[in-house]
């Protein structure tokens, strides 16, 4: 049909539906492929595989973050939440393996599970109550921060064994285990969103929630779950952090949300819902680092970071809705 | 002819939407000081020319002219500073707006930058006290009742100084107190020389409060007539014109045993009703709308709540309290509004096609997408979907072909009963038979299937037996054969629709 059109309508390339449908679905890897070229070109040391772990092992935080934000942002909702998540899961750790000397698995899962039930919690309220998921979150968030505050009293605390410090530094084939971790949750993301039962009923519900109920889809356990999970990925998030900087804090994560919106964002995530792919997302948050480990590259300082970022933004939004007027 | 005892000539008024001709080559005059009935159908245009008339739409082709005057308006807005102000039949009260500020909304009184309330309050006392009114220029909108809010949208239609006012059924949410205080005060704006046209599918209030009406039907003008001498009879039979004898492709199929049986239910607009329905067979459901057919079938699919009264599936009561409840029994509906209820564009016709059948598609954990992606294209090629690939999504479909993939996820479903709202509303001719064709093949089937239609033609020429409703109930019932003998036509059900007895 699209070879069909061109020819029949005579257009040039870039209006071609199949120029469209080509960029509306890979035109955020050509935006990453054009970035890696030109950075390349002015700093070569850019693209020597020592860096594209480095970069790698940085972006998988966010990433993971990322992933649970892109399912409650295609529902129709967002989830501000998971900063504070990082913050809990930190300072949880800290107590139940440097307090109470607790073995170090069965602590990771303990402390993944209240995440994990402050983000049911977000669902909930999201969905059975019907508030608005920016309020909640917004809320939540603050209640979230002060838990992990009032447990760790403020104080940061040294988590400095080697085995816990493993969890990020580790390497398996040479590659970092956050790399890792990352693979084996887009592997997971990819099936949850592309081929489940779930992931198309969190599409049908942020595409259009009337026609999704129309159809049978269980609204409440559909947003409730992509809240949980968006919970368990910022836990999952927060052990790794936790192990990075060696030391169980509450002040960490803080303005994490706005990274996990940005990687959505720029990897097609629709906020007015429906709209997202698990790719995406990991394009997405490959763009955010190399946004920042390019500039570092170029001396660019960090006060000219955050503009950078966020013009890239509005102009990868703005390249999305030009693309796909049509498309949608 | 001689127009100048009219306020309101319209001439050789033409509009179309798309290929849809709704209004062709119409006319209308409204004498001033007299009460002007508009009649006809749903879809027979009435609406469509008073958008006109107000300039919410523009019309393709015809001249208007107001108190002699050519007119042309802009808006709304525009109309109403001329003139002419229009109380919809759906009203929009901004419930935190004070009664003055409601009826002085984009003239308010100003001090310099600064609005004048005292002034506007005291405007407003002024005005009201020609009315006899229980509120008063502070009162909020949200404390008024609807009559009320309705009373606040004539006063601000007086107060502008409107030579007319039309109103959109105005009663269709008045008890009949409130009917009698709205038809005082349209006699006194009358008698003060407004005129009025009146909206309505309510006869007695037409031969009440109007002095002369003007009758569409599918778009065109069919005549006026001075209410005086006039009788219902002739009104419906001008309504309904003659026969349009359509050819529908209706197989005749082996109708089964009972499936599904409801016994007085009721809910938010409509009350005791009782029907069943066998296997095999096409359940028409006619009436005009707001009579209670969708709202019926939107609470037994379980999007609305049932408030008394029961449900039967094979003689084993059942509760629906939500369409997934409802779908698992094998009651499936394809909604009236499409847009919102139907599909969800975003996404793909294999997507929107499978998402009320995922369950089945299951493997282990994941689904499996080589058996979907089959069936799926399966069945849009026995719906004769037009699309290049189910991976298209909603957008790129037209309307018939939208209804088509509606179609197709219930039919991959296989229900016991099919209801179907407005299955051809905005579907081309091709597109519509192919339906009424589909409606067939799923009753063969063994499905029961229960149709609403707004269209006489396709209710009588589909169904086996046809409900008629009137104003929240079932006015009558008509069987197939009476239709096909001719004791029973178009215009016996229009006259049910209108409330009369069989």
């Amino acid at each position: 049909m699209s070879q069909k059109s061109a020819e029949v309508n005579n257009k040039k390339f870039y209006q071609t539906d199949a120029f469209r449908m080509f960029m509306g679905k890979y035109g955020i890897g050509v935006i990453l492929v054009f970035m890696i070229i030109i950075i390349a070109i002015m700093k070569p040391r850019f693209i020597y595989p020592s860096n594209i772990l480095n970069v790698l092992t940085q972006i998988s935080v966010n990433c993971l973050i990322a992933y649970g934000m892109c399912l409650c942002i295609t529902t129709g909702g967002i989830d501000l939440s998971v900063g504070p998540q990082l913050a809990l899961v930190s300072v949880l750790l800290g107590q139940f393996i440097v307090v109470q000397g607790m073995n170090m698995g069965l602590a990771i899962i303990l402390s993944l599970l209240a995440a994990t039930f402050f983000g049911f919690l977000n669902g909930v309220l999201v969905a059975k109550f019907n508030m608005a998921a920016f309020v909640v979150t917004l809320a939540t968030q603050l209640v979230i921060r002060s838990i992990a505050q009032i447990i760790s009293n403020g104080q940061g605390m040294s988590m400095a064994s080697q085995e816990f410090k493993n969890i990020y530094s580790g390497t398996f084939l040479g590659i970092p285990y956050p790399i890792w971790y990352m693979i084996i949750i887009s592997i997971v993301m990819y099936i949850v969103m592309h081929w489940t039962k779930f992931g198309r009923y969190v599409f049908a519900v942020g595409g259009n929630v009337n026609a999704a109920i129309a159809s049978g889809v269980n609204v409440f356990w559909t947003k409730t779950l992509c809240y949980t999970i968006s919970g368990l990925l910022a836990g999952i998030a927060g052990v790794i952090f936790t192990s990075k900087t060696g030391s169980a804090q509450s002040n960490i994560g803080v303005a994490y949300e706005t990274d996990a919106v940005a990687a959505c964002v720029l990897g097609g995530t629709s906020f007015a819902g429906g709209i997202a792919t698990a790719p995406g997302v990991l394009l997405g948050a490959v763009i955010i680092g190399c946004i920042y480990n390019g500039m570092n590259f170029l001396n660019i300082g960090s006060y000219y970071q955050y503009m950078t970022k966020g013009i890239i933004i509005i102009f990868a939004v703005l390249l999305d809705m030009v693309i796909n007027k049509k498309n949608r | 002819m001689d127009n100048s005892a009219y306020i309101l000539n319209c001439e050789g008024i033409s509009k179309a939407f798309g290929g849809t001709q709704a209004l062709k080559d119409v006319q209308l005059h409204v004498k001033a000081g007299e009460v002007h009935a508009l009649l006809g159908e749903n879809g027979a245009g009435k609406s469509t020319l008073m958008k006109c008339v107000i300039g919410l739409i523009k019309q393709d082709e015809g001249t208007m002219e107001f108190e002699g005057k050519p007119y042309q308006v802009s808006g709304p807005v525009d109309a109403l500073n001329r003139g002419i102000s229009m109380i919809h039949q759906e009203l929009n009260p901004e419930p935190y707006l004070t009664v003055a500020e409601s009826i002085f909304l984009k003239r308010e009184n100003t001090k310099g930058f600064l609005l004048d309330k005292k002034a506007q309050n005291k405007r407003c006392e002024e005005v009201l006290a020609r009315f006899d009114v229980p509120y008063t220029a502070t009162t909020k909108m949200k404390e008024l009742t609807l009559a009320q809010v309705q009373m606040v949208e004539i006063i601000k239609a007086v107060s502008c100084d409107s030579r007319l006012i039309i109103m959109d059924e105005p009663t269709s949410s008045l008890d009949s107190t409130e009917t009698d205080h709205l038809f005082e005060v349209i006699r006194e704006l009358k008698a003060k020389g407004v005129a009025i046209i009146y909206i309505s599918h309510r006869m007695e209030e037409i031969f009440e409060i109007c002095d002369r009406v003007s009758v569409f039907r599918n778009g065109t003008y069919i005549d006026s007539k001075s209410m005086e001498g006039v009788t219902r009879d002739e009104l419906i039979s001008m309504m309904v014109g003659r026969d349009v004898k359509s050819v529908f492709p209706k197989v005749d199929c082996k109708i089964g045993k009972p499936v599904f049986r409801v016994e007085k239910i009721s809910g938010n607009g409509f009350r005791d009703i009782s029907f069943e329905v066998r296997e095999g067979e096409i359940l028409g459901i006619s009436g005009l709308v707001g009579s209670g057919r969708s709202e019926t079938m939107r609470a037994i699919f379980g999007l609305d709540p049932i408030t008394s009264g029961k449900m039967y599936l094979d003689d084993e009561e059942i509760i629906n309290k939500t369409p997934r409840a409802s779908i698992k029994k094998g009651i499936c509906m394809v909604n009236e509004d499409r847009k919102n209820y139907g599909l969800c564009l975003l996404r793909s016709i294999r997507e929107n096609i499978s998402l009320p059948n995922l369950p089945e598609k299951q493997k282990g954990l994941v689904l499996n997408q080589k058996r979907e992606k089959k069936e799926c294209t399966e069945v849009a090629q026995k719906l004769t979907v037009k699309a290049s690939s189910i991976e298209h999504n909603g957008f790129s479909l037209s309307g018939g072909n939208q209804q088509k993939v509606v179609l197709a996820k219930w039919l991959m479903a296989n229900p016991r009963v099919l209801i179907l709202d407005e299955p051809t509303r905005g579907v081309d001719v091709g597109a519509k038979s192919d339906i009424h064709t589909l409606m067939c093949e799923f009753a063969a089937k063994g499905m029961a299937v229960i149709m609403i239609s707004s269209e006489l033609p396709e209710v009588m020429g589909m169904s086996d037996r046809i409900l008629v409703y009137h104003e929240g109930t079932v006015r009558g019932e008509v069987k197939r054969e009476e239709i096909l003998s001719n004791k029973i036509t178009q215009k016996e059900i229009l006259a049910m629709a209108f409330g009369q007895n069989k």
